[in-house]
Protein backbone atom coordinates (compact mmCIF):
# COMPACT_ATOMS: atom_id res chain seq x y z
CA UNK A 1 0.00 0.00 0.00
CA UNK A 2 1.22 3.32 -0.89
CA UNK A 3 2.58 5.42 1.79
CA UNK A 4 0.20 8.01 2.21
CA UNK A 5 1.64 12.09 2.11
CA UNK A 6 0.67 13.61 5.01
CA UNK A 7 1.19 17.50 5.35
CA UNK A 8 3.32 18.77 8.43
CA UNK A 9 2.56 22.35 9.48
CA UNK A 10 5.69 23.33 10.81
CA UNK A 11 6.00 26.48 13.00
CA UNK A 12 3.66 27.23 16.02
CA UNK A 13 2.74 30.35 14.00
CA UNK A 14 1.38 28.65 11.11
CA UNK A 15 -0.43 26.31 13.55
CA UNK A 16 -2.54 29.18 14.77
CA UNK A 17 -3.59 30.38 11.49
CA UNK A 18 -4.30 26.80 10.29
CA UNK A 19 -6.60 25.86 13.57
CA UNK A 20 -8.27 28.48 13.36
CA UNK A 21 -9.14 28.95 8.82
CA UNK A 22 -9.33 24.53 9.18
CA UNK A 23 -13.05 25.19 10.98
CA UNK A 24 -11.97 22.98 13.65
CA UNK A 25 -13.89 23.96 16.78
CA UNK A 26 -12.01 24.24 19.64
CA UNK A 27 -13.51 24.21 22.97
CA UNK A 28 -12.98 27.70 24.26
CA UNK A 29 -12.87 30.54 21.98
CA UNK A 30 -10.21 31.96 24.22
CA UNK A 31 -7.57 29.46 23.09
CA UNK A 32 -8.11 30.37 19.96
CA UNK A 33 -7.97 34.36 20.16
CA UNK A 34 -4.60 33.55 22.86
CA UNK A 35 -1.47 34.44 20.77
CA UNK A 36 -2.92 36.47 18.34
CA UNK A 37 -0.87 39.09 17.51
CA UNK A 38 -2.63 42.45 17.10
CA UNK A 39 -0.81 43.01 13.30
CA UNK A 40 -2.59 39.24 12.29
CA UNK A 41 -5.54 39.10 10.49
CA UNK A 42 -5.89 42.31 8.63
CA UNK A 43 -8.55 42.18 6.47
CA UNK A 44 -8.26 43.65 2.96
CA UNK A 45 -9.30 46.83 4.79
CA UNK A 46 -6.42 46.63 6.92
CA UNK A 47 -3.50 45.51 5.33
CA UNK A 48 -2.69 46.80 1.68
CA UNK A 49 -0.17 43.96 0.19
CA UNK A 50 -1.39 41.32 -1.22
CA UNK A 51 0.63 38.74 -0.17
CA UNK A 52 -1.32 35.38 0.67
CA UNK A 53 -1.72 34.79 4.09
CA UNK A 54 -4.62 35.11 6.45
CA UNK A 55 -6.89 37.79 6.49
CA UNK A 56 -10.83 37.94 8.73
CA UNK A 57 -9.72 34.59 9.58
CA UNK A 58 -9.20 33.12 6.42
CA UNK A 59 -6.30 32.49 4.04
CA UNK A 60 -6.41 34.38 0.83
CA UNK A 61 -4.18 33.17 -2.29
CA UNK A 62 -2.85 36.18 -2.19
CA UNK A 63 -2.03 38.31 -5.56
CA UNK A 64 0.81 38.87 -7.92
CA UNK A 65 3.05 36.08 -8.90
CA UNK A 66 2.88 34.70 -5.48
CA UNK A 67 -0.95 34.55 -5.75
CA UNK A 68 -1.04 32.46 -8.52
CA UNK A 69 1.79 30.23 -7.63
CA UNK A 70 -0.46 30.22 -4.23
CA UNK A 71 -3.62 29.01 -6.45
CA UNK A 72 -1.82 26.41 -8.13
CA UNK A 73 -0.61 25.06 -4.63
CA UNK A 74 -3.79 24.99 -3.80
CA UNK A 75 -5.28 23.05 -7.20
CA UNK A 76 -2.23 20.82 -6.80
CA UNK A 77 -3.05 20.20 -3.24
CA UNK A 78 -6.32 18.80 -4.45
CA UNK A 79 -5.30 16.50 -6.75
CA UNK A 80 -2.67 14.91 -5.11
CA UNK A 81 -4.87 14.71 -2.14
CA UNK A 82 -7.80 12.51 -4.52
CA UNK A 83 -5.23 10.56 -6.05
CA UNK A 84 -3.62 9.75 -2.75
CA UNK A 85 -7.33 8.46 -1.56
CA UNK A 86 -7.73 6.46 -4.80
CA UNK A 87 -4.38 4.78 -4.66
CA UNK A 88 -5.11 3.87 -1.28
CA UNK A 89 -8.15 2.80 -1.86
CA UNK A 90 -9.14 -0.56 -0.19
CA UNK A 91 -10.64 -1.95 -3.04
CA UNK A 92 -7.91 0.24 -5.66
CA UNK A 93 -6.96 -3.27 -7.25
CA UNK A 94 -10.13 -4.87 -7.53
CA UNK A 95 -12.03 -1.37 -8.79
CA UNK A 96 -9.59 -1.15 -11.78
CA UNK A 97 -7.72 -2.37 -14.68
CA UNK A 98 -4.23 -3.17 -14.68
CA UNK A 99 -4.08 -0.47 -17.56
CA UNK A 100 -6.55 1.86 -14.97
CA UNK A 101 -4.32 1.32 -12.01
CA UNK A 102 -0.58 2.48 -13.65
CA UNK A 103 -2.18 5.37 -15.36
CA UNK A 104 -3.45 6.20 -11.84
CA UNK A 105 -0.39 5.59 -9.65
CA UNK A 106 1.10 7.67 -12.37
CA UNK A 107 -0.94 10.65 -11.45
CA UNK A 108 -0.77 10.56 -7.55
CA UNK A 109 2.75 10.48 -8.27
CA UNK A 110 2.91 13.02 -10.66
CA UNK A 111 0.71 15.64 -8.08
CA UNK A 112 1.92 14.79 -4.92
CA UNK A 113 5.45 15.80 -7.41
CA UNK A 114 3.49 19.17 -8.49
CA UNK A 115 2.43 19.86 -4.90
CA UNK A 116 5.85 19.21 -3.53
CA UNK A 117 6.98 21.34 -5.97
CA UNK A 118 4.93 24.38 -5.15
CA UNK A 119 5.43 23.93 -2.04
CA UNK A 120 9.28 24.18 -2.49
CA UNK A 121 9.04 27.43 -4.67
CA UNK A 122 6.72 29.30 -2.65
CA UNK A 123 8.75 28.75 0.18
CA UNK A 124 11.74 29.42 -1.30
CA UNK A 125 10.28 33.29 -2.35
CA UNK A 126 8.05 34.33 1.13
CA UNK A 127 9.74 36.10 3.68
CA UNK A 128 7.40 34.40 6.66
CA UNK A 129 5.83 30.83 6.87
CA UNK A 130 2.53 32.25 7.40
CA UNK A 131 2.32 33.09 3.70
CA UNK A 132 2.55 29.79 2.97
CA UNK A 133 -0.82 28.33 2.14
CA UNK A 134 -1.46 25.51 4.66
CA UNK A 135 -2.61 21.86 3.64
CA UNK A 136 -6.16 22.05 2.90
CA UNK A 137 -8.61 19.92 4.31
CA UNK A 138 -10.36 17.87 1.90
CA UNK A 139 -13.54 15.64 2.33
CA UNK A 140 -15.02 13.70 -1.26
CA UNK A 141 -18.72 13.27 0.83
CA UNK A 142 -20.71 10.66 -0.75
CA UNK A 143 -17.91 9.50 -3.93
CA UNK A 144 -17.35 6.50 -3.26
CA UNK A 145 -13.70 4.98 -4.49
CA UNK A 146 -14.41 1.46 -5.03
CA UNK A 147 -16.86 3.15 -7.92
CA UNK A 148 -15.00 3.00 -10.80
CA UNK A 149 -17.16 5.71 -13.12
CA UNK A 150 -17.16 7.90 -10.33
CA UNK A 151 -13.89 8.19 -9.37
CA UNK A 152 -12.65 8.37 -13.16
CA UNK A 153 -15.09 11.02 -13.95
CA UNK A 154 -13.47 13.24 -10.95
CA UNK A 155 -10.71 12.37 -12.01
CA UNK A 156 -11.57 14.03 -15.47
CA UNK A 157 -13.34 17.32 -13.85
CA UNK A 158 -10.17 17.94 -11.76
CA UNK A 159 -7.67 17.20 -14.53
CA UNK A 160 -9.72 19.22 -17.03
CA UNK A 161 -10.39 22.24 -14.32
CA UNK A 162 -7.15 21.92 -14.17
CA UNK A 163 -5.89 22.65 -17.87
CA UNK A 164 -8.22 25.40 -17.37
CA UNK A 165 -6.71 26.82 -14.77
CA UNK A 166 -3.40 26.97 -15.69
CA UNK A 167 -4.42 28.39 -19.28
CA UNK A 168 -6.23 31.22 -18.07
CA UNK A 169 -3.63 31.73 -15.35
CA UNK A 170 -0.50 32.32 -17.45
CA UNK A 171 -0.99 35.88 -18.37
CA UNK A 172 -1.27 36.87 -15.16
CA UNK A 173 1.90 35.75 -14.52
CA UNK A 174 5.07 38.63 -14.72
CA UNK A 175 7.78 36.72 -14.23
CA UNK A 176 8.76 34.62 -17.55
CA UNK A 177 10.20 31.46 -15.47
CA UNK A 178 6.57 31.14 -13.62
CA UNK A 179 5.36 31.06 -16.62
CA UNK A 180 8.09 28.05 -17.97
CA UNK A 181 7.18 26.54 -15.05
CA UNK A 182 3.82 26.64 -15.57
CA UNK A 183 3.88 25.46 -18.96
CA UNK A 184 5.71 22.82 -18.19
CA UNK A 185 3.00 21.40 -15.79
CA UNK A 186 0.30 22.14 -17.77
CA UNK A 187 0.77 20.08 -20.60
CA UNK A 188 1.25 17.25 -18.25
CA UNK A 189 -2.02 18.29 -16.69
CA UNK A 190 -3.24 17.32 -20.59
CA UNK A 191 -2.34 14.24 -20.86
CA UNK A 192 -3.55 13.48 -17.62
CA UNK A 193 -6.94 14.49 -18.84
CA UNK A 194 -6.59 12.93 -22.28
CA UNK A 195 -5.83 9.60 -20.67
CA UNK A 196 -8.88 9.63 -18.35
CA UNK A 197 -10.92 10.34 -20.79
CA UNK A 198 -10.01 7.53 -23.48
CA UNK A 199 -10.75 5.40 -20.25
CA UNK A 200 -14.11 6.63 -19.80
CA UNK A 201 -14.73 6.23 -23.28
CA UNK A 202 -12.09 4.28 -25.34
CA UNK A 203 -11.88 4.21 -28.76
CA UNK A 204 -13.28 7.85 -29.52
CA UNK A 205 -13.01 10.80 -30.13
CA UNK A 206 -13.87 11.87 -26.15
CA UNK A 207 -9.82 12.04 -24.94
CA UNK A 208 -9.73 15.69 -26.36
CA UNK A 209 -13.43 16.10 -26.82
CA UNK A 210 -15.67 18.74 -27.93
CA UNK A 211 -16.60 19.09 -24.70
CA UNK A 212 -13.45 20.40 -23.82
CA UNK A 213 -12.16 21.73 -27.30
CA UNK A 214 -13.64 23.93 -29.47
CA UNK A 215 -14.06 22.63 -33.28
CA UNK A 216 -13.83 25.67 -35.22
CA UNK A 217 -10.41 26.79 -33.53
CA UNK A 218 -9.34 24.07 -31.45
CA UNK A 219 -8.41 25.47 -28.63
CA UNK A 220 -8.83 24.07 -25.08
CA UNK A 221 -10.39 25.91 -22.01
CA UNK A 222 -9.19 28.49 -20.44
CA UNK A 223 -10.83 30.13 -17.06
CA UNK A 224 -10.10 32.65 -14.94
CA UNK A 225 -9.08 32.27 -11.23
CA UNK A 226 -12.03 33.47 -9.98
CA UNK A 227 -14.14 30.96 -12.51
CA UNK A 228 -12.04 27.65 -11.24
CA UNK A 229 -12.38 29.17 -8.10
CA UNK A 230 -16.09 28.73 -8.01
CA UNK A 231 -16.01 26.02 -10.03
CA UNK A 232 -14.19 23.79 -7.37
CA UNK A 233 -16.30 25.55 -4.60
CA UNK A 234 -18.94 23.75 -6.24
CA UNK A 235 -17.45 20.30 -6.36
CA UNK A 236 -17.85 20.80 -2.53
CA UNK A 237 -14.82 19.04 -1.93
CA UNK A 238 -12.36 21.33 -0.26
CA UNK A 239 -13.56 21.91 3.29
CA UNK A 240 -11.03 24.60 4.53
CA UNK A 241 -12.62 27.98 3.71
CA UNK A 242 -10.57 30.67 1.34
CA UNK A 243 -10.10 33.49 -0.56
CA UNK A 244 -8.76 35.12 -3.42
CA UNK A 245 -9.46 38.67 -3.47
CA UNK A 246 -6.16 39.51 -5.48
CA UNK A 247 -6.85 36.89 -8.02
CA UNK A 248 -8.80 38.05 -11.22
CA UNK B 1 12.35 31.83 -51.05
CA UNK B 2 14.44 28.64 -49.25
CA UNK B 3 12.04 27.67 -46.84
CA UNK B 4 14.62 26.22 -44.68
CA UNK B 5 16.36 29.16 -44.45
CA UNK B 6 13.07 30.97 -43.95
CA UNK B 7 12.49 28.76 -40.87
CA UNK B 8 15.94 29.17 -39.59
CA UNK B 9 15.74 32.53 -39.49
CA UNK B 10 13.21 32.59 -36.54
CA UNK B 11 16.37 32.11 -34.68
CA UNK B 12 18.53 34.52 -36.18
CA UNK B 13 19.43 37.24 -33.99
CA UNK B 14 21.03 38.80 -36.96
CA UNK B 15 17.56 39.20 -39.14
CA UNK B 16 16.03 40.40 -35.70
CA UNK B 17 17.91 43.35 -35.35
CA UNK B 18 18.03 43.75 -39.06
CA UNK B 19 14.38 44.34 -38.94
CA UNK B 20 14.70 47.21 -36.50
CA UNK B 21 16.43 50.39 -37.03
CA UNK B 22 17.31 50.98 -33.85
CA UNK B 23 18.84 47.59 -33.20
CA UNK B 24 15.58 47.50 -30.54
CA UNK B 25 14.02 43.88 -30.36
CA UNK B 26 10.94 45.95 -32.29
CA UNK B 27 8.02 43.38 -33.31
CA UNK B 28 8.71 42.76 -36.85
CA UNK B 29 5.23 42.66 -37.33
CA UNK B 30 5.82 46.70 -37.29
CA UNK B 31 7.56 46.34 -40.85
CA UNK B 32 5.04 45.51 -42.49
CA UNK B 33 2.34 47.97 -41.89
CA UNK B 34 3.30 50.40 -44.17
CA UNK B 35 2.31 48.39 -46.90
CA UNK B 36 -0.93 48.37 -45.72
CA UNK B 37 -1.50 44.36 -45.82
CA UNK B 38 -3.05 43.51 -42.69
CA UNK B 39 -5.37 40.73 -43.10
CA UNK B 40 -9.46 40.87 -42.25
CA UNK B 41 -9.33 39.65 -39.29
CA UNK B 42 -13.16 39.28 -38.37
CA UNK B 43 -12.32 35.73 -37.54
CA UNK B 44 -9.57 36.27 -35.00
CA UNK B 45 -10.42 36.01 -31.17
CA UNK B 46 -10.34 39.69 -30.38
CA UNK B 47 -7.13 39.96 -28.73
CA UNK B 48 -5.54 38.71 -31.89
CA UNK B 49 -7.26 41.43 -33.96
CA UNK B 50 -6.46 44.11 -31.34
CA UNK B 51 -2.94 42.72 -31.59
CA UNK B 52 -2.93 43.07 -35.64
CA UNK B 53 -4.28 46.80 -35.20
CA UNK B 54 -1.80 49.51 -36.74
CA UNK B 55 -1.78 51.62 -33.66
CA UNK B 56 -1.07 48.90 -30.97
CA UNK B 57 3.06 48.57 -31.98
CA UNK B 58 3.31 51.29 -28.91
CA UNK B 59 6.50 51.05 -25.58
CA UNK B 60 4.53 47.34 -24.15
CA UNK B 61 4.77 45.36 -27.58
CA UNK B 62 8.27 46.55 -27.93
CA UNK B 63 9.65 46.00 -24.75
CA UNK B 64 10.53 42.19 -25.41
CA UNK B 65 13.59 41.62 -24.31
CA UNK B 66 15.39 38.29 -23.69
CA UNK B 67 13.68 35.45 -25.44
CA UNK B 68 15.12 35.49 -29.13
CA UNK B 69 12.31 35.30 -31.34
CA UNK B 70 8.98 38.16 -31.14
CA UNK B 71 5.41 37.33 -30.87
CA UNK B 72 5.06 37.12 -34.97
CA UNK B 73 8.03 35.05 -34.78
CA UNK B 74 6.93 32.51 -32.27
CA UNK B 75 3.53 32.49 -34.17
CA UNK B 76 5.32 31.75 -37.34
CA UNK B 77 7.33 29.18 -35.82
CA UNK B 78 3.80 27.63 -34.51
CA UNK B 79 2.09 27.73 -38.32
CA UNK B 80 4.57 25.73 -39.82
CA UNK B 81 4.94 23.01 -37.50
CA UNK B 82 0.96 23.00 -37.60
CA UNK B 83 1.00 22.78 -41.53
CA UNK B 84 3.37 19.71 -40.90
CA UNK B 85 0.71 17.87 -38.80
CA UNK B 86 -2.19 18.71 -40.55
CA UNK B 87 -1.15 17.86 -44.06
CA UNK B 88 0.53 14.66 -42.13
CA UNK B 89 -3.16 13.98 -40.80
CA UNK B 90 -4.91 15.03 -44.26
CA UNK B 91 -2.46 12.52 -45.97
CA UNK B 92 -3.26 9.65 -43.36
CA UNK B 93 -6.75 10.18 -43.54
CA UNK B 94 -6.75 10.23 -47.41
CA UNK B 95 -4.58 6.82 -47.80
CA UNK B 96 -6.79 3.95 -48.42
CA UNK B 97 -7.24 1.06 -45.68
CA UNK B 98 -4.42 3.04 -43.62
CA UNK B 99 -7.00 4.67 -41.05
CA UNK B 100 -10.01 2.55 -40.26
CA UNK B 101 -12.34 2.39 -36.84
CA UNK B 102 -11.47 3.47 -33.88
CA UNK B 103 -8.10 4.52 -35.18
CA UNK B 104 -9.80 6.45 -37.62
CA UNK B 105 -12.13 8.36 -35.29
CA UNK B 106 -9.02 9.30 -32.83
CA UNK B 107 -7.06 10.98 -36.15
CA UNK B 108 -10.05 12.51 -37.42
CA UNK B 109 -10.26 14.04 -34.43
CA UNK B 110 -6.99 14.96 -34.26
CA UNK B 111 -6.81 16.44 -37.75
CA UNK B 112 -9.68 18.41 -37.28
CA UNK B 113 -8.06 20.56 -34.48
CA UNK B 114 -5.33 20.75 -36.35
CA UNK B 115 -7.00 22.28 -39.45
CA UNK B 116 -8.08 24.55 -36.94
CA UNK B 117 -4.84 25.79 -35.67
CA UNK B 118 -3.74 26.31 -38.94
CA UNK B 119 -6.52 28.56 -40.15
CA UNK B 120 -6.70 30.47 -36.81
CA UNK B 121 -2.49 30.79 -36.84
CA UNK B 122 -2.92 32.23 -40.55
CA UNK B 123 -5.66 34.44 -39.61
CA UNK B 124 -3.98 35.98 -37.14
CA UNK B 125 -0.68 36.45 -39.13
CA UNK B 126 -1.78 37.45 -42.18
CA UNK B 127 0.34 38.84 -44.56
CA UNK B 128 3.45 37.81 -42.23
CA UNK B 129 2.16 34.15 -42.50
CA UNK B 130 4.51 31.54 -43.98
CA UNK B 131 3.42 29.60 -47.09
CA UNK B 132 3.09 25.67 -46.56
CA UNK B 133 5.86 24.30 -47.09
CA UNK B 134 6.25 21.01 -49.49
CA UNK B 135 6.15 18.00 -47.07
CA UNK B 136 7.98 14.70 -47.67
CA UNK B 137 6.76 12.91 -44.56
CA UNK B 138 9.36 10.13 -46.02
CA UNK B 139 12.46 12.34 -45.02
CA UNK B 140 13.67 11.03 -48.20
CA UNK B 141 12.56 7.34 -48.22
CA UNK B 142 13.59 6.76 -44.48
CA UNK B 143 9.60 6.21 -43.58
CA UNK B 144 6.61 4.71 -45.18
CA UNK B 145 4.00 6.20 -43.01
CA UNK B 146 1.13 6.16 -45.23
CA UNK B 147 1.65 2.33 -46.15
CA UNK B 148 2.42 1.16 -42.89
CA UNK B 149 0.28 1.95 -39.95
CA UNK B 150 2.95 1.24 -36.94
CA UNK B 151 5.29 4.24 -38.83
CA UNK B 152 2.51 6.70 -39.42
CA UNK B 153 2.10 6.39 -35.42
CA UNK B 154 5.32 6.67 -34.70
CA UNK B 155 5.76 9.90 -36.95
CA UNK B 156 2.31 11.18 -35.28
CA UNK B 157 3.73 10.72 -31.83
CA UNK B 158 6.87 12.56 -32.48
CA UNK B 159 5.38 15.34 -33.92
CA UNK B 160 2.67 15.54 -31.31
CA UNK B 161 5.15 15.75 -28.47
CA UNK B 162 7.18 17.90 -30.60
CA UNK B 163 4.92 20.46 -30.78
CA UNK B 164 3.88 20.38 -27.22
CA UNK B 165 7.62 21.46 -26.43
CA UNK B 166 7.80 23.84 -29.63
CA UNK B 167 4.98 25.68 -28.06
CA UNK B 168 6.12 25.76 -24.82
CA UNK B 169 9.65 26.82 -25.91
CA UNK B 170 7.65 30.00 -27.28
CA UNK B 171 5.34 30.69 -24.48
CA UNK B 172 8.26 33.17 -22.55
CA UNK B 173 7.98 35.09 -26.19
CA UNK B 174 4.36 35.63 -25.79
CA UNK B 175 4.37 37.03 -22.39
CA UNK B 176 3.80 40.99 -23.44
CA UNK B 177 0.54 39.63 -25.43
CA UNK B 178 -1.87 38.21 -22.91
CA UNK B 179 -4.44 37.06 -25.43
CA UNK B 180 -1.47 35.66 -28.06
CA UNK B 181 0.12 34.03 -24.64
CA UNK B 182 -3.52 32.17 -23.51
CA UNK B 183 -4.17 30.92 -27.23
CA UNK B 184 -1.13 29.77 -27.51
CA UNK B 185 -1.47 27.88 -24.62
CA UNK B 186 -4.92 26.79 -25.46
CA UNK B 187 -3.20 25.15 -28.51
CA UNK B 188 -0.65 24.06 -26.40
CA UNK B 189 -2.46 21.80 -24.20
CA UNK B 190 -4.73 20.53 -26.92
CA UNK B 191 -1.63 19.06 -28.43
CA UNK B 192 -0.56 17.78 -25.27
CA UNK B 193 -4.27 15.97 -25.10
CA UNK B 194 -3.37 14.76 -29.01
CA UNK B 195 0.21 13.38 -27.43
CA UNK B 196 -1.01 11.70 -24.42
CA UNK B 197 -3.41 9.70 -26.73
CA UNK B 198 -1.05 8.45 -29.74
CA UNK B 199 1.05 7.65 -27.00
CA UNK B 200 -1.28 5.30 -25.23
CA UNK B 201 -2.13 4.04 -29.07
CA UNK B 202 1.49 2.70 -29.34
CA UNK B 203 0.95 1.11 -26.24
CA UNK B 204 3.30 3.82 -24.63
CA UNK B 205 2.34 5.82 -21.56
CA UNK B 206 0.85 9.59 -22.27
CA UNK B 207 3.46 10.89 -20.23
CA UNK B 208 7.45 11.29 -21.26
CA UNK B 209 9.16 9.29 -19.70
CA UNK B 210 13.12 11.09 -19.24
CA UNK B 211 14.98 10.90 -22.51
CA UNK B 212 13.28 7.85 -23.72
CA UNK B 213 11.96 7.82 -27.27
CA UNK B 214 9.32 5.24 -26.97
CA UNK B 215 10.91 2.86 -29.72
CA UNK B 216 10.72 5.37 -32.51
CA UNK B 217 14.22 5.55 -34.57
CA UNK B 218 17.54 7.00 -33.63
CA UNK B 219 16.32 9.97 -35.99
CA UNK B 220 13.76 10.98 -33.20
CA UNK B 221 15.78 11.29 -30.15
CA UNK B 222 16.02 15.17 -30.91
CA UNK B 223 12.18 14.96 -29.62
CA UNK B 224 13.04 13.72 -26.77
CA UNK B 225 16.31 15.07 -25.49
CA UNK B 226 16.27 17.12 -22.80
CA UNK B 227 13.16 15.68 -20.93
CA UNK B 228 15.05 13.47 -18.59
CA UNK B 229 15.93 16.73 -16.20
CA UNK B 230 14.53 16.54 -12.52
CA UNK B 231 15.62 19.74 -11.67
CA UNK B 232 12.90 22.65 -11.50
CA UNK B 233 13.99 25.76 -9.90
CA UNK B 234 16.24 24.08 -8.01
CA UNK B 235 13.70 21.06 -6.64
CA UNK B 236 14.38 17.70 -7.31
CA UNK B 237 11.62 16.51 -9.00
CA UNK B 238 13.06 13.07 -7.95
CA UNK B 239 13.80 12.53 -4.76
CA UNK B 240 9.96 13.10 -3.56
CA UNK B 241 9.21 11.39 -0.08
CA UNK B 242 7.77 8.17 -1.55
CA UNK B 243 7.26 8.49 -5.08
CA UNK B 244 9.68 6.61 -7.86
CA UNK B 245 12.25 8.94 -9.39
CA UNK B 246 11.48 8.04 -12.74
CA UNK B 247 8.20 9.81 -12.28
CA UNK B 248 9.90 13.40 -11.87
CA UNK B 249 11.31 14.08 -15.02
CA UNK B 250 7.60 12.59 -15.64
CA UNK B 251 5.73 14.79 -14.59
CA UNK B 252 7.05 17.74 -15.95
CA UNK B 253 7.44 18.81 -20.00
CA UNK B 254 10.30 20.43 -21.08
CA UNK B 255 10.23 23.33 -23.91
CA UNK B 256 12.59 23.01 -26.93
CA UNK B 257 14.17 25.88 -28.63
CA UNK B 258 12.77 27.85 -32.16
CA UNK B 259 16.27 26.23 -33.87
CA UNK B 260 15.59 22.46 -32.16
CA UNK B 261 11.85 22.60 -33.60
CA UNK B 262 12.89 23.75 -36.93
CA UNK B 263 15.61 20.93 -37.22
CA UNK B 264 13.09 18.32 -36.42
CA UNK B 265 10.79 19.77 -38.86
CA UNK B 266 12.89 20.09 -41.49
CA UNK B 267 13.85 16.76 -41.96
CA UNK B 268 10.35 16.17 -43.73
CA UNK B 269 10.49 19.82 -45.70
CA UNK B 270 12.08 19.80 -48.98
CA UNK B 271 10.81 23.33 -50.10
Amino acid sequence: MKKVQVEEVKSLHSRRNFLRISGITLAGAGLVMAGCSSDDDKGSNGNSNQLPGVRDGKFDLGGGDLGVLTYAYALEQLEADFYTRVVNGNSFGSTFNAEEREVLEDLYNHEVIHREFFKAAISGVISSQDQLLPALQFDYGSLSFSNRTQVLTTARTLEDTGVAAYNGAGRYITTPDYLVLAGKIVSVEARHASAIRSLLNPGTAAFAGDDVVTSDTGLGQALKPSQVITAVSALEIIKTPFTAQFLP
Amino acid sequence: MNILKFIESFTNEGMINSLSAKGSRRDSLSQFQNMGKVAAVAAVPLGLAAFLAPNKVNAKNTMFFGPTETPTEALQLALTLEYLEDEFYDMALSSPGLLTGTDRTIIAQISKHENAHVALLANALGANAPAKPTFDFTADGAFDPFNDLETFFALAQAFEDTGVRAYKGQAANLISNGDLLTTALQIHSVEAMHASQVRRLRGQKGWIVGSDRGGLPAAAQAVYTGEEVTNQAGFNTATVSGIPAQAGPESFDEPITGATATSIASLFIVG
